[in-house]
């Protein structure tokens, strides 16, 4: 209570100030800004929006309060129909995971990135092939090999949701190796590899930040990121190893590439002058020292990518998930 | 021995002013997001995380979780008073907390929640801090299997719980896990049960029907009888308190019972609300004051509350040592964890040596600021019954409407809200029991979850549910709980001059 009254004493207060010098100054907040995030909490797109919230608040980048709020309904469609239909509400930005382009394909839920105005790329996160620390493969050779020798199914894939992310990757790697997976979808990411580090599945493909407490500590190991590239971080995380000494599925015969989009969208009908208030602000938390640690600790891509470059990059993507997710059988059957 | 200098080396760091300003703080802040349903630990620690990225982490965590010991308390409060819960664990103790508020006993069934409340979490502290590198590794032979089993064992406990014929019973969870099944099916990613509709997208929150069910169901009922209120007699005096807990050793069974039953739920991590349930459904069983249970029973009162606390807090140990979150609020709390730069997990213990100790010693005292602040206003709260009901009503509908729409920012939640409200208006009249359909809405969709997992991984065979001696027990605990009162009627037939 004491909050949101505090909230419209604020409010009044700021609509008084851009009352005054509304006439120079571009496009500020007048409101709380929500920023949705389309999942639930303690999720990697939760973590990166509180902490978003934490540095704006901490560095007071923004005169108005900015509000967490996680609407994880329909794999997240809840919280895309909410910018959706918030017409030309600029207090409201949204924070993306795959299931930007995964939800509407898998249930038909009706909205695509075009509904919405881009914003930025805040970072891709990137995915890696992990594998109980007991277990005797130490490349990715060796996995492959034994992933090939058990019986079609034995080898348990877990990963976070279903048709989305990381089953995704999964039957990139059944084609790649000729293998079957049975894949068991959970609720999140850090469930996901503490359900590796107890055996109860063979492999995982979790986020860096998901299971590196576990590679810390000896219980998980990386084999594989599915990047072109290897990861920037060389400070040791574990075993003598850093994240950059991971190689590439690539190098290692798993022609498999797949990023995770971590970028803000804003109501549809925004104005140039309000996408451009946010992509500073972007900018500003960027270069905050809270917000390197954060890549660090979760070894993100650090792109960045805003306007144009922006909308093409989401584009193509687009395509390319839907091609994935045709291939793998995952579209919904219209008029279910 | 190092773990006790540790000990003493926390209980320095979270007594240091600043730290205990700011537990009292978080324990008032949490006593009222728990009066407020639909506000919700959860919800209540996230809106109030960015106050404390300023802090020293460690202060920030004793905040946070003091907010988090302060809705476990405050959930209670509405349970007995109105028959709202506030959280999702605190619904057991409407069972006989308000039959207890109705009989004017409010005051001796708030004391008792709250003494509860606090052995429940001293003894999972006292766990957490003797035994948590043995126990954090119990939790990791918890795959998709052995949950289901724990959620099969709590479904089981409680059916043929209610006085009600068991078809009613049955009848009863079944609505709940069809409502359950409503929304995203987690396993092929498709909708169900939606209609297109998008505001079903989410399926029906469990607090939405529970605000409904009892709040808005108890107050049409209570209008059905001409608003009289028998709650107007409840003592307001502090000597309550005192009277009470002189009652209370001799529960001693039932609380280490379900203080056990709450440390092994938490760690599991199952959580608190089927803790809770479970706790109450085998008090009633074995206690030899079973069968008053439901008409405003102490005891029936103790077991819930005592086994919700020990899970809350017990299952703040898988989220620091496995990064696991054991509860919604665990899962924010994590979130917090990571903020301020602490990765939660195995090597947390070792290298934050200050900051877990610190947050351990402030759960005993975090736990004990609580209790006190909560005691002394034992007669205030008790006091709101006064009011009389045409005054107290509205406001209790409005408390309502606003936890409903608080729960996703959606009008259409309130709608929901009072139409649940008719729906366990009319079931209360044919005498369907409504807490096998709680429960079942509370835990079907993740009973479903782990049960489709567990078929996954074994490729469809059942066998996987006796595939290993921890799953196998669990099990057959479920099916003795199940046919229990088959096994008691089928042995006093035996031998039937025993019985007389």
């Amino acid at each position: 209570m004491k909050h949101s009254v505090l909230h419209t004493a604020l409010a009044a207060i700021a609509i008084f100030g851009a009352g005054n010098m509304a006439a120079s100054a571009a496009w500020e907040p007048v409101r709380p800004v929500e920023f949705i995030v389309p999942a639930g909490t303690g999720g990697g797109a939760d973590q990166m929006a509180r902490t978003i919230q934490g540095i704006v608040t901490k560095h007071s980048l923004m005169k108005q309060p900015m509000v967490v709020i996680n609407k994880s309904g329909g794999a997240g469609g809840e919280g895309f129909l909410d910018i959706k239909g918030s017409g030309n509400n600029p207090h409201k930005i949204i924070i993306t995971l795959s299931n930007l382009f995964t939800t509407p394909l898998a249930t038909g839920i009706p909205f695509s990135w075009k509904d919405m105005t881009p914003v930025a790329m805040l970072a891709l996160d990137e995915f890696v092939l992990w594998v109980n620390a007991e277990k005797p493969y130490t490349t990715v050779k060796d996995y492959v090999d034994a992933v090939k020798l058990a019986p079609a199914g034995g080898m348990k894939m877990g990963g976070t949701g279903s048709k989305q992310e990381d089953q995704i990757i999964t039957v990139a790697l059944e084609k790649a190796t000729g293998a079957k997976f049975t894949y068991i979808p959970y609720k999140g990411g850090g469930e996901v590899a503490v359900q590796l580090v107890g055996n109860h599945v063979d492999s995982t493909v979790n986020n860096p930040i998901e299971a590196v407490a576990q590679w810390r500590g000896g219980k998980l190991r990386p084999l594989c990121v599915f990047d072109a590239k290897q990861m920037a971080y060389d400070e040791v995380v574990a075993d003598g190893k850093g994240w950059k000494d991971i190689p590439t599925c690539k190098s290692q015969g798993l022609d498999i590439e797949y990023l995770m989009l971590r970028g803000i969208f804003m109501s549809p009908k925004a104005t140039k002058d309000q996408v451009e208030y946010y992509v500073e602000l972007f900018k500003k938390v960027r270069a905050t020292p809270e917000w390197q640690d954060f890549m660090k600790s979760g070894a993100f891509n650090t792109t960045f990518l805003t306007g144009a470059d922006y909308a093409k990059w989401v584009e193509t993507e687009e395509k390319r998930h839907e091609t994935l997710m045709k291939e793998a059988g995952f579209l919904a059957t219209p008029g279910n | 021995m190092e773990e006790l200098v540790n000990l003493f080396h926390g209980f320095a760091v979270a007594l240091q002013p600043f730290n205990i300003m700011v537990m009292v703080l978080g324990i008032v802040l949490g006593v009222i997001i728990g009066v407020l349903p639909g506000l919700g630990g959860a919800n209540g620690v996230a809106i109030l995380l960015p106050l404390t990225f300023s802090m020293p982490p460690t202060s920030a965590i004793i905040m946070l979780s003091c907010i988090y010991w302060g809705a476990l308390f405050g959930g209670a409060i509405t349970s007995i008073l109105f028959n709202i819960p506030g959280e999702p664990w605190s619904v057991a103790t409407t069972f006989d907390g308000y039959p207890m508020a109705q009989k004017g006993k409010a005051g001796e069934a708030l004391t008792a929640a709250f003494t509860s409340s606090f052995v429940g979490a001293l003894f999972a502290v006292i766990m957490i801090t003797l035994v948590a590198p043995l126990v954090a590794s119990f939790a990791l032979r918890f795959g998709p299997a052995e949950k289901f089993a724990v959620y099969f064992l709590a479904f089981c406990s409680f059916v043929g719980l209610s006085k009600e014929p068991p078809f009613k019973t049955i009848a009863a969870m079944m609505i709940g896990f069809a409502l359950a099944a409503v929304g995203l099916d987690s396993i092929t990613g498709q909708l169900r049960l939606t209609f297109g509709s998008t505001e079903l997208l989410n399926g029906f929150d469990f607090l939405i029907a529970v605000i409904g069910l009892f709040g808005i169901g108890e107050i049409l009922l209570t209008m059905e009888e001409g608003l009289a209120f028998r709650g107007g007699k409840a003592k307001i005096d502090l000597r309550v308190v005192l009277q009470t807990w002189k009652e209370m050793p001799q529960y001693w069974v039932t609380s280490l019972r379900s203080c056990l039953i709450g440390c092994w739920m938490g760690i599991t991590p199952a959580g608190a609300t089927p803790a809770s349930f479970m706790s109450y459904g085998i008090a009633k069983r074995v206690s030899k004051n079973g069968h008053n249970f439901g008409k405003g029973e102490v005891e029936g009162v103790v077991a819930p509350e005592t086994a919700a606390h020990a899970a809350g807090t017990a299952a703040l140990l898988p989220m620091l040592s496995l990064g696991v979150p054991g509860s919604p609020t665990a899962a924010v709390l994590l979130g917090g964890l990571l903020i301020w730069g602490l990765q939660p997990g195995p090597m947390l213990f070792v290298e934050q040596k200050e900051f877990v100790w610190g947050l351990i010693a402030s759960m005993y005292l975090g736990n004990l600021v609580g209790l006190i602040v909560v005691l002394t206003c034992v007669p205030i709260f008790a006091a709101i019954l006064r009011v009389p009901f045409s005054i107290i009503a509205p406001l209790i509908l409005v408390l309502c409407a606003i936890g409903a729409y608080s729960v996703h920012s959606s009008t259409f939640d309130v709608v929901l809200m009072l139409v649940f409200g008719v729906v366990g208006y009319l079931l209360k009249k044919c005498n369907y029991p409504l807490a096998p359909l709680v429960l079942a809405i509370v835990l079907g969709d993740k009973a479903e979850e782990a049960f489709r997992q567990s078929l996954l991984g074994s490729q469809g065979s059942l066998g996987v549910f006796f595939s290993n001696s921890l799953v196998g027990t669990i099990m057959v605990l479920g099916l003795i709980a199940l046919f229990w009162s088959a096994i008691q009627e089928g042995y006093s037939r035996l031998r039937p001059h025993s019985v007389a």
